[in-house]
């Protein structure tokens, strides 16, 4: 049997999601009812791999 | 990056830590750091004669027979174009200065100090709307109205500030948030709060009633009385926050009618420049996008510390300039501005977002990465000069000084 | 002739701005040459006045009236865009202001509106994928990267990061994991129980967290780590994170590992890893032979072997495949699989068998396809050269159309072997398109098919439903791909 203790949540925390990229991913967990923040992302730096790379390292 | 993260932190404690107050108004000449006569400091990065847009140009040549260097508006081309002139940034001199930006020695200079630090900033007193000097505008009625700021208003203003101590303006700008401002496009409730605050101090310190009901009368007549101070407010608050190794905080934006220009903390008095946009927005009778010239002045500095277009969902009204005018679309431009700045302001809340926090502190890096330029309300001035102001808008500055200046911050840390 | 026509609204009062608004409207109108709204001021008049749009009824107006303006090329023209305007001033007072809701742009700002956040989900292209996972492990957050295409330096730097932040970072390339009971990406819907995953192939746990459920089990958490974590390059930081967090996991009681070959210098500290654990381990490296394990763990060949192994060992009571016919005297299996795991697993029973086997994606033991010949072919449609700018076969089995057409015109062939993968991520209904694909194709005296299909009735494709539309098409249903596998041996004559 499942003591409380072993449904402690894996994360820490009750699984909630960010979900950058694919708006289907966001759509199916939301029908899980996970809490998910769908990102209008765009491409850092306006598409450029190369800057986005060096702010990446300057901690974005 | 630690030593950024550390460094930003350091901005924001000297940003949120700054006690602005308006403490007098003095000639310009009296207090101005090395302005000398037949000098003009001008709005924006740093630019040549030959540079300069047509109202820039309109506003030097009518400045200069203000002071008095020449004898009329055509000598006064010949002299500032033959180089007998000396040009320079308000910003190189403790200042600022609205759409052009003039500064010249006989102006009287709002004096806002930051008591925190003890340093003070300066920006002339503003002039009201449409026809004016600060939108290139220099016949006689713009001069005229200028004389009686310098001999009249200046004065007054400055007698009351130091009689009753200043104005706290800290305080001021959270009562503003709250009323509907956000101080660049809208100041209408801050620029009554700071006639409540002088009224008493001038009636006080005034000898004459008629020039006492001018000078009440000329405040309470311009909705954007408060913008100049809060300029002078919102450099005595960026100025200690120069200069801190690594922090990726912009210090300054300012535009020139040419030039849009940044500086940022960690990369010093460097301005990173890029051909500045024009706005978008409405446009009084009479007048569209044709006539409007390319984006202006050093107001910018108020979105600088988390005012203007940051805290446009403290102005519902201001978002109708650019859009449908929901209140939703007001406050999302206050949460698209929160994506590139480093921090909340706790004491400038937004009552209608949950009492959110202005943001505060821009962030190249954030600016870059995200795309989102920081969006800037503004006037719109006409292109020739001497029109004036022929409507009002939202500007975005350009991404390309963004991105210079994250690529010499990323060179002076060594990050490749 | 140009006309203007002023209206007045006494006593009705709007903001400039909404003026300003509805004055950029009335000019744009058809014939409209200059418009203006403007309170009926002194100032206002004046400037309406050197517009040219002051007429005798605006000229009377006070401070307190509203002033519609408006010239235009003649007199009819001025009344249309003046009436329309009019009821736009009258309908805007009640309009409502549709309500806009604010998406955040960058994890930062989305982490920071939502501090209780603890996963990034992350599908943007390869180029980006690792600036944004860097971004995301730096707040704290866990990531399953859906994304590949990217490089083995970027996943060792976050890899690196994520074990400082005392983060899982799942993947790049991850494209299935099952977190407190739901399913990520591309993964299945399955029952709860004490059995957890640690996987560095999507479709393998896929395969055996649904045979796991089918079959009485469930699964407490299933993790996936990224095709290339047991290189030796990255050096299995991520599954040996995963393997720590669930042993440490109170609801966890029995882990199962599934990987192609770990690297060479991997394999030992893995081992070790799993040798400190009081858990039960079992162990599906598919493909590898003469593991040395210690005592806590069972080796399993097979994705199959590994669920009945984590159920204790016994053999799954599976109907066998019926309906298998005679040979018909060809003697070549072709399998067309999505799913790259469940490609390797059948070859190995093929191999297993002492069949010859080629195949794009090759075991240690089978050959490539360029020098197949007669042998046996297990194509893996995931693999790059079939997806270049399409979607993988899972989301659109579309690619599988030509392989099957062109296996079904070949003489050699009498098996044809067809994974269906279903589930979440997955085509609403693989099995329908595939039956959809072979009304169009000549079969009478086809090879035979043998399906499988990964997933369980709780998937929204319904298991069932799709093992029903297989049957409907004539096609042979597999409790199991590894049993499908078995039942092509079985068909050729083959025992294995």
């Amino acid at each position: 049997m499942a003591t409380d203790q072993d449904n402690l949540p894996f994360l820490g925390g009750k699984l909630s999601v960010i979900n950058v990229g694919l708006d289907k991913f966001a759509t199916e967990l939301a029908d899980h009812d996970v809490p998910v923040v769908h990102l209008d992302w765009k491409p850092p730096a306006g598409g450029d791999p190369e800057l986005a790379a060096l702010l990446s390292k300057m901690g974005t | 990056m630690d030593i950024i993260e550390k460094a930003n932190e350091e901005a924001i404690r000297r940003m949120l830590g700054a006690e602005p107050v308006l403490i007098e108004v003095v000639p310009a000449g009296d207090i101005v750091p090395n302005l000398r006569d037949k000098m003009i400091l001008h709005a924006g990065p740093p630019i040549a004669w030959d540079r300069m847009c047509g109202p820039m140009q309109g506003a030097i040549a009518g400045i200069t027979v203000f002071e008095g260097w020449a004898s009329d508006l055509e000598q006064a081309v010949i002299m500032a174009a033959s180089g007998d002139i000396t040009f320079d940034a308000n910003h190189h001199h403790d200042a600022v200065g609205p759409m052009t930006g003039m500064t010249t020695v006989s102006q009287p200079m709002l004096v806002v100090e930051n008591k925190t630090t003890g340093n003070k900033s300066y920006c002339a007193i503003n002039e009201g709307l449409g026809k004016v000097m600060r939108f290139g505008g220099n016949d006689a009625e713009v001069l005229n109205r200028l004389s009686w700021i310098r001999d009249v208003l200046g004065p007054a203003m400055g007698k009351a500030l130091r009689d009753m101590g200043g104005i706290e303006l800290k305080p001021l700008i959270a009562r503003g948030l709250s009323m509907g401002d956000e101080m660049h496009q809208r100041n209408v409730a801050c620029s009554g709060l700071v006639l409540r605050a002088l009224a008493a101090a001038m009636a006080k310190t005034s000898d004459d009633a008629t020039a006492l009901s001018e000078a009440l009368a000329f405040i309470s007549a311009n909705d954007q009385f408060h913008l100049n101070i809060a300029m002078a407010m919102g450099k005595a608050i960026m100025d200690p926050v120069r200069n801190i190794e690594g922090s990726s905080i912009v210090t300054a934006m300012s535009r020139n009618g040419t030039d849009f220009g940044i500086r940022v903390s960690g990369t010093g008095d460097e301005w990173f420049t890029a051909p500045v946009e024009m706005p978008e927005g409405l446009y009084f009778a009479g007048y569209t996008e044709a006539d409007a010239n390319p984006d202006m002045g050093d107001s910018t500095i108020v979105e600088t510390i988390g005012l203007g277009g940051f805290a446009m969902g403290a102005a519902p009204a201001v978002a109708g300039f650019v859009g449908a005018g929901a209140a939703s679309e007001a406050a999302n431009y206050t949460h698209r501005m929160s994506e590139i700045c480093a921090a909340e302001n706790p004491e400038w809340t937004i009552p209608s977002m949950d009492y959110l926090g202005v943001p505060t502190g821009i962030d190249v890096r954030l600016v870059v990465d995200s795309g989102i330029a920081p969006t800037i309300n503004t006037g719109i001035a006409h292109r020739e000069p001497g029109i004036g102001q022929v409507g009002a808008g939202v500007v975005r500055a350009p991404m390309a000084c963004f991105e210079q200046a994250v690529r010499r911050l990323a060179e002076k840390l060594g990050i490749s | 002739m140009e006309h203007t026509l002023n209206k007045v609204f006494q006593g009705f009062y709007k903001d400039s701005v909404a003026l300003m608004r509805l004055s950029r409207d009335l000019a744009a109108m058809d014939g409209v040459n200059e418009a203006a709204l403007m309170m009926g001021s002194p100032s206002n008049k004046q400037i309406l006045k050197d517009a040219g749009l002051l007429a005798d009824d605006g000229a009377t107006a006070e401070g307190g009236d509203l002033i519609l303006a408006v010239r235009a090329k003649d007199s009819d023209a001025a009344k249309k865009a003046a009436e329309v305007i009019e009821t736009q001033i009258m309908s805007q007072t009640r309009a409502a202001t549709g309500d806009t809701v604010w998406q955040p742009q960058t994890i930062r700002a989305a982490a920071k509106a939502n501090p209780d956040a603890n996963l990034a989900l992350i599908s943007v292209p390869g180029e980006f994928a690792a600036a944004e996972a860097r971004k995301a492990i730096s707040r704290g957050l866990n990531v399953m990267m859906f994304s590949d295409n990217v490089s083995i330096e970027d996943e060792i730097s976050l890899k690196v990061q994520a074990r400082e932040q005392g983060v899982l970072m799942m993947g790049p390339d991850c494209g299935t994991a099952i977190l407190d009971g739901v399913p990520l990406a591309f993964a299945n819907k399955v029952t709860t129980g004490d059995i957890g995953i640690v996987g560095a192939s999507g479709t393998g746990i896929q395969e055996v967290t649904t045979l796991i459920s089918n079959n009485g089990g469930g699964i407490s958490q299933a993790i996936g780590v990224g095709g290339r974590d047991l290189k030796d390059e990255i050096g299995g930081i991520s599954t040996l994170m995963a393997i720590d967090r669930l042993d440490a996991d109170p609801a966890t009681k029995h882990i199962v590992l599934i990987s192609k070959p770990p690297g060479k210098n991997v394999l030992p500290r893995i081992l070790e890893r799993v040798g400190q654990s009081a858990k039960p381990f079992t162990i599906c490296f598919i493909g590898a032979s003469d593991l040395e394990l210690p005592s806590n763990a069972t080796a399993a060949r097979t994705l199959k072997d590994a669920a009945q192994a984590a159920l204790g060992g016994d053999a799954f009571a599976e109907p066998a495949v019926s309906g298998v016919s005679v040979p018909k005297g060809r003697t070549g299996i072709r399998g067309l699989y999505s799913g790259g795991t469940l490609a390797a697993e059948t070859q190995l029973i093929l191999l297993d068998a002492g069949l010859k086997v080629a195949s794009n994606a090759a075991v240690p033991g089978a050959g490539s396809l360029s020098d197949a010949g007669d042998m046996h072919k297990i194509i893996d449609l995931g693999d790059d050269e079939y997806t270049q700018g399409r979607p993988h076969p899972m989301i659109d089995p579309e690619i599988r159309r030509d392989p099957l057409a062109a296996a079904l015109a070949d003489s050699t062939v009498d098996v044809v072997l067809i994974d269906i993968v279903i589930g979440y991520g997955a085509h609403p209904d693989p099995a329908g398109q595939l039956a959809e694909m072979l009304s169009t194709m000549q079969r009478a005296d086809n090879p035979t098919i043998i399906a499988s299909v990964t997933g369980t009735e709780q998937d929204p494709q319904i298991r069932s439903s799709q093992i029903q539309s297989l049957q409907a098409a004539g096609i042979l249903v597999a409790g199991s791909n590894a049993d499908a596998a078995m039942a092509a041996l079985k068909l050729l004559g083959i025992n294995s």
